[in-house]
């Protein structure tokens, strides 16, 4: 078979390796912004994808397997890459190709994944990547020996230079020309047997050994001291959030002025009639409010995705480890937590990575306590509408700030009660091993970073353009309609379909003291948390209240909400029950109903109650 | 019998074996020995314990060869050594 005949065909290439061999840094260099994530079917596995043309006309389709240890079958990751490298796999076609990456700082342990990739039946090629840290750490490695021993090309790269990448594609370009066709994989040796050739191998091809990156071992000692260690983890944590707040005031300034500005605009050049009405009070008041957001939430993932950068996401896991054990966890846990402060989702899925299913369970369970980015806007909101601006310790931190992070702190530390509960009760059982590998500190490359900011914006800008748009028109329909009858005294809404529901809602939200409109806000709020937001920005235009259009809604909730109902918002918000595109992954992450209906209920009993309490307690100090 | 779990920061030594069965729990043992040997333990290699943690002085960093692995004493049990 030869498949150069056929000029248009895809070639597909398969990325293997370990995880920290800098696969994704490669990815990303190989395919640059024509990339895109997506899930395997049935299993919440990312599907990495990319394409580039080779010089000669090939297009190339580069998947990026997740990062793995071994091909057994302990962990999904394993068995999808397994699955897919045999080509068993049900949605994704064998690959032509795999295209195996090792860092060259510890080529030893990197090897036995190659070695047992060999058994699979597709042609290998090696990528000895992070060239430039083994050399200044010492290391030589000649690839000539390592090809010769091993039979297959290898090619020393790093990830972030042309030229370094510019020979791996041609090597890749000479793969493609001589393409063998796939054979059946074999069984592979023991771990032990592999463990041993690969010792054999590295000896022979390993000219120098050098010694321990000289930066990590240096900074190690001080961001993993048992006291300053902590120290600096609590003050990046902090200084994280305050930033949130600091940083997107002017952005967000700007953009609240661009959408008034436009709504002034569309107010002069329109009639007054219905169409003006849903632009105004529908579409612009429903999604700029949203989008007013979007500076906090690049911000924070900025900070997320540099910690993962730079490797400091791990010390965070080691430094959380004994903590995280109190509560029958482990370290490893941390990290899907972390994610979950951008997104339960992301953060969710990121559980995979837990070997043992009832740890698992109990990380999903807690992972929508952790603050996502979505309720930024309401907590932002709010607490600029009920919170003074004003410095506290000496000018030292804002006062917003700091009400900001006690929220995450209530939402961390409750996720730490559920937890230790849940491993007393419905996941009882052993404790399982943390062992992990604290990879070399690293400078983030500004490129990879734009290109993961660019994809979380993309996201959401998708949904305030689809879900959060929708919404607003919908709501500004049930809003509009019926109209008020003859001889009303209350405002048009009151009496529409929105009104009507909102007041029977209001049965179970009054004694949480939410006023009607608040009520509506948290239908459409299930749908995605920001959309609450949205859904306010709708119903209080629609109020004919005109401050809405002059000052924003930040100035109606402050004039219009008194403080105990703004704080039970607020501690609605912390415990808030999911957005439904959440609940759908907790579904097929733990392929339980049950689960799923457990976790909604609890999260709707503890922000109920926690509702409850604030308001009580709130109108009790007032008084 | 000295194993990895005893050692102080600082103390350096080598890996003689490994003894899974040492774990009290047999869920938390099986497969212990191929993940160590997995993510770079291995007979012969010399070991440093680096960092301890802030309480209890667990989870341990350890350095084999170059690289740095996170464990916990309870895992570290299982590693014997000169």
């Amino acid at each position: 078979m030869n498949i150069m005949t056929e000029t248009s065909q895809e070639i597909k290439i398969a990325l293997v390796g370990s995880p920290n061999c800098g696969k994704s840094s490669l990815f990303n260099s190989l395919t640059g912004s024509r990339q895109k994530v997506a899930n395997y079917p049935g299993v919440t596995v990312e599907r990495r994808s990319g394409t580039y043309t080779t010089k000669d006309g090939h297009n190339i389709t580069l998947i990026d397997l997740p990062g793995i240890y071994s091909l057994k079958d302990r962990t999904l990751d394993e068995r999808v890459s397994r699955q897919v490298i045999t080509g068993v796999h049900k949605s994704e076609s064998r690959p032509d190709l795999l295209l195996c990456i090792a860092d060259s700082t510890n080529l030893r342990v990197h090897l036995r994944l190659v070695l047992e990739l060999k058994y699979l039946g597709l042609p290998v090629i090696l990528a000895l990547n992070m060239r430039d840290l083994a050399e200044r750490d010492g290391i030589t490695i000649d690839p000539k020996i390592l090809s010769r021993e091993l039979g297959i090309p290898v090619v020393a790269t790093v990830a972030v230079r042309r030229d370094s990448l510019d020979a791996l594609k041609t090597e890749l370009s000479q793969a493609i020309t001589s393409l063998t066709p796939a054979r059946d994989a074999v069984q592979a040796p023991t771990t032990r047997e592999l463990q041993k050739q690969a010792r054999r191998l590295s000896e022979v091809a390993i000219m120098s050994e050098g010694t321990q990156h000289k930066v990590t071992r240096q900074l190690d000692k001080i961001l993993l001291h048992p006291f300053f260690g902590i120290i600096i983890f609590f003050i990046t944590l902090f200084g994280m959030f305050q930033l949130v707040y600091f940083w997107a005031e002017a952005p967000m300034g700007l953009i609240e002025e661009g959408f008034r500005i436009l709504q002034g605009f569309i107010a002069e050049i329109l009639p007054d009639n219905w169409f003006r009405s849903l632009l105004i009070h529908g579409v612009i008041a429903g999604v700029g409010s949203v989008l007013v957001f979007l500076p906090q939430i690049l911000i924070l993932f900025t900070f997320i995705l540099i910690l993962e950068a730079t490797g400091y996401m791990a010390r965070a896991a080691f430094i959380m480890d004994r903590l995280m054990a109190m509560v029958g966890l482990n370290g490893r846990a941390f990290i899907p937590l972390m994610s979950s402060f951008a997104c339960a989702i992301p953060g969710i899925m990121a559980t995979r990575t837990i070997e043992h299913h009832r740890d698992r369970i109990t990380t999903i369970m807690i992972a929508p306590l952790m603050t996502c980015s979505a309720r930024i806007p309401v907590y932002a909101l709010l607490i600029g509408a009920v919170v003074p601006n004003k410095s506290i310790f000496y000018g030292l931190f804002g006062l917003q700030g700091m009400v900001l992070f006690g929220l995450y702190l209530v939402g961390i530390v409750s996720a730490l009660i559920v937890a230790a509960v849940l491993k007393m009760t419905l996941t009882r059982g052993a404790a399982q091993p943390f062992l992990m590998e604290l990879p070399k500190y690293q400078l983030p490359v500004l490129r990879h970073l734009l290109i993961n900011l660019w994809e979380r914006a993309r996201i959401f800008l998708k949904r305030a353009g689809t879900i959060i748009l929708y919404s607003a028109i919908g709501l500004w329909a049930l809003a509009q309609y019926p109209k008020k009858p003859l001889g009303a005294t209350e405002p048009d809404i009151y009496y529409s379909y929105a009104g009507t529901l909102g007041r029977y809602l209001q049965y179970i939200f009054e004694p949480l003291g939410f006023n009607w409109e608040m009520s509506i806000a948290l239908i459409p709020g299930m749908a995605a948390r920001e959309v609450a937001i949205g859904a306010l920005g709708t119903v209080y235009a629609l109020q004919g209240n005109e401050d809405q259009i002059t000052q924003g809604l930040r100035t109606v909730i402050q004039n219009s909400w008194s403080l105990p109902t703004a704080f039970a918002f607020l501690a609605w918000y912390v415990f808030a029950p999911q957005c439904f595109a959440t609940l759908a992954t907790v579904r097929r992450e733990t392929n339980s109903w049950g689960w799923t209906a457990f976790m909604t209920g609890y999260l709707f009993a503890l922000a109920y109650s926690a509702a409850f309490v604030v308001n009580k307690a709130t109108i009790a100090l007032l008084a | 019998m000295r194993y990895l779990s005893d050692l102080d920061k600082g103390d350096k030594a080598t890996i003689l074996g490994f003894e899974a069965g040492r774990c009290e729990d047999i869920e938390f043992a099986r497969d212990l020995e191929d993940r160590l040997l997995e993510i770079g333990f291995e007979e012969g290699l010399e070991v440093q314990i680096l960092h301890e943690g802030p309480i209890s002085r667990d989870p341990i960093a350890v350095r084999i060869g170059q690289m740095t692995v996170a464990l916990r004493r309870m895992e570290a049990c299982a590693v014997r050594i000169t």
